[in-house]
């Protein structure tokens, strides 16, 4: 890949072991991300790779180890402060709000940013009119950045499972994030639509210089995008390194890539 | 092509952001209006004012407030008439208590007061949902009932069980409440309140609150993820939802029937406007008026239709009949259409857009 200097360091994680009952999911994981970088995370299914995102945003608890983002070291993330310190992400499993339109999905991303109250939205003319054209403005651009003007006022649940998940990936834009964690933004699409994917997060990186944590599978989206990889295996962390090592190294090739997936 | 939106490009967002985006739609809006207001009282008999128009609208205020909680929010409660006999109580006390007060001020102060009782209820829905959370809201609509029933001071200690509303007056003496007023009066009074708030919902679920709501039904665990506090968007549907079923319980009260007892507000009630959003359409806000208008309606046809047709049917045949048919539609309604009558009437609207070329 392209040389780039890579920023300080906006989330470092150190020993993070989580376990659900006697299942231990997460062994003494410890990475860093650098400002501006795409860090990916593979191995194969089940090594707790998603488990590691619900760590870092808070949505799981993890028993040992410490996060520490934006300078502020931490036993565990709470789901609502993550999102408030700028961290959005997309699901594995699209997680978007299937009775709602592409545009309020979108525009639901900004829930963060709306001052206005209840009473005044209730009026609406006034403050919460102008704050809604105002946030319309900024879900707009991200749609035609996406590509999706045309399933604007579309109900998500009838859209097809590529364009949901780029709708996804443009709710968690919505929240104009510096830390965006990605859950296999490419799995189950055509070569067609990872492509376009792939240039999205290439150009979220670029253009908004937003930090990505991407999980995916593919090796070749992975060895071109990345920056560095965090490779996971059962819980452990086998490696940790630009592409090229990581693809070099025996312990990886003998767990993973060795092993067809 | 008479209804279509093609010529009509939004060049603005805020035009697009509109309550009603299609011109013939706002058309058909002040229209109905202009028929609301004007044409319904100078031609409708004393009759169907008073023992149709006004609890159409009374119910159907009370179904926007279920459709709030049920439809937009996803909590689903059976405390319906529960928070209904709330509001018309508070009102009940307030109008004896301070007599001098505006019947505005004791309606609104009613449901202010039914919105606290129903933020108090709300407070479970943190921890439990769905066939839980509507238990727990059946116990409160028990609850609620049975604490008007036993304590003497609700009632301000009448013996004959009968309570009346006080006459109150908007200005002057164009009464609204009591034996002076006139059912035109009533009506317009209640119809003024009614658009007023409906607007006032539209408004809420078209802003971010309303996106909030939809999220945390739609998936809770993403809408926390993207920065929704579960329990503040919660409440606010709880409070919001009350202050309407409040508001609606007191217009009941004191507008419509003129008395207020627990009985009018018993788990009877509470299922009456589930099923009109069931039907009528959740998370619509004229799905409430549409539900509404059919659940009012319906006993009404069923009771006439069979003369219009010389048939001799059996008053107690006629009510078997109405359970069948409200069973029958709201079976299907959930297993077909969950959003009821104001999704088939979208349906009609595109259907009409591209008549008469089918594509
Ligand atoms: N909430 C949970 N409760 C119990 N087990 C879980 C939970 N979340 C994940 N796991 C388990 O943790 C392991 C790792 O899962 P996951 O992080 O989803 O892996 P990956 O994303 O790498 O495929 C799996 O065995 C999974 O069953
Ligand atoms: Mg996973």
């Amino acid at each position: 890949m392209h040389e780039r200097k890579l920023g300080e360091v906006v989330l470092r994680v150190e020993g993070i072991s989580l376990s659900f009952g006697a299942m231990r999911v997460l062994n003494n994981i410890s990475f860093d991300v650098r400002q501006g970088e795409i860090r990916s995370i593979i191995g194969p299914n089940g090594a707790g790779k998603s488990s590691m995102l619900n760590v870092i945003n808070g949505v799981y608890h993890p028993q040992q180890g410490t996060i520490t983002y934006r300078g502020v070291t931490r036993d565990q993330m709470k789901v609502h402060h993550a999102a408030a310190q700028g961290i959005a992400r997309t699901f594995q499993n699209i997680a978007l709000f299937k009775g709602m339109s592409t545009l309020d999905n979108i525009m639901t991303g900004r829930n963060l940013k709306i001052k206005s109250n209840m009473l005044q939205q209730a009026i609406y003319w006034g403050k919460a009119q102008k704050e809604e054209i105002e946030h319309r403005k900024k879900v707009e651009e991200i749609i035609d950045f996406l590509e999706i003007q045309a399933i604007r006022k579309t109900p998500v649940g009838k859209l097809p499972y590529g364009m949901q998940k780029r709708v996804e990936l443009g709710r968690a834009l919505a929240a104009e994030p510096e830390l965006l964690l990605l859950d296999e933004p490419m799995a189950g699409m055509n070569v067609e639509e990872k492509e376009d994917m792939c240039r999205f997060v290439l150009d979220i990186n670029d253009e908004f210089g937003t930090t990505i944590v991407l999980i995916e599978h593919d090796m070749g989206v992975v060895m071109d995008l990345s920056d560095r990889v965090v490779v996971l295996d059962y819980g452990l962390q086998l490696a940790d390194g630009p592409p090229d090592e990581v693809r070099a190294n025996q312990a990886v090739i003998d767990a993973y890539l060795g092993v067809s997936n | 092509m008479l209804y279509r939106e093609a010529g009509e490009f939004k060049s603005t967002y805020r035009a697009d952001q509109a309550i009603l985006t299609i011109r013939q739609d706002r058309w058909f809006m002040w229209a109905l209006l202009v028929v609301a207001f004007l044409v319904i009282p100078l031609v409708s008999s004393e009759y169907w004012l008073g023992t149709i128009m006004l609890p159409f609208l009374i119910l159907a205020l009370a179904a926007l407030g279920l459709n709030v909680l049920t439809g937009y929010a996803g909590q689903l409660s059976l405390g319906t008439g529960g928070f209904m006999a709330t509001g018309a109580f508070a009102a009940y006390k307030l109008a004896t208590a301070f007599p001098e007060l505006h019947i505005l001020v004791v309606i609104l102060m009613s449901g202010g007061i039914t919105a606290g009782v129903g933020l108090l209820f709300g407070i479970p829905s943190l921890r439990i949902k769905g066939f839980y959370l509507a238990v727990a809201t059946l116990a409160s609509q028990f609850f609620l009932i049975w604490m008007f029933n036993k304590f003497g001071w609700f009632t301000n200690y009448s013996s004959s069980g009968v309570i009346s509303a006080p006459p109150m007056s908007l200005f002057g003496d164009n009464f609204v409440t009591g034996p002076y007023a006139t059912p035109e009066a009533k009506y317009l009074f209640t119809l003024t309140l009614v658009v007023l708030f409906a607007l006032m919902t539209k408004n809420l679920v078209r802003s971010n609150i309303g996106r909030e709501w939809m999220a945390v039904r739609d998936m809770d665990i993403a809408a926390e993820i993207i920065g929704i506090k579960m329990l503040p968007t919660k409440l606010k549907a709880f409070g919001y939802s009350s202050f309407l079923c409040g508001i609606a319980g007191a217009l009941w009260a004191f507008v419509y029937t003129g008395s207020v007892e627990p009985l009018a507000f018993d788990v009877n009630r509470s299922f009456q406007i589930l099923f009109m959003i069931i039907i009528g359409g959740l998370g619509s806000i004229m799905g409430a008026f549409l539900g509404a208008a059919f659940i009012v309606l319906l006993p009404i046809f069923l009771s006439n239709a069979p003369h219009w047709f010389g048939l001799n049917i059996a008053v107690d045949m006629i009510s078997h009949i109405e359970f069948m048919v409200f069973g029958a539609l709201i079976i299907f309604f959930l297993i077909v259409e969950p959003h009821g009558l104001a999704r088939l009437w979208q349906l009609l609207k595109e259907k009409l857009r591209l008549w008469p070329f089918p594509y």
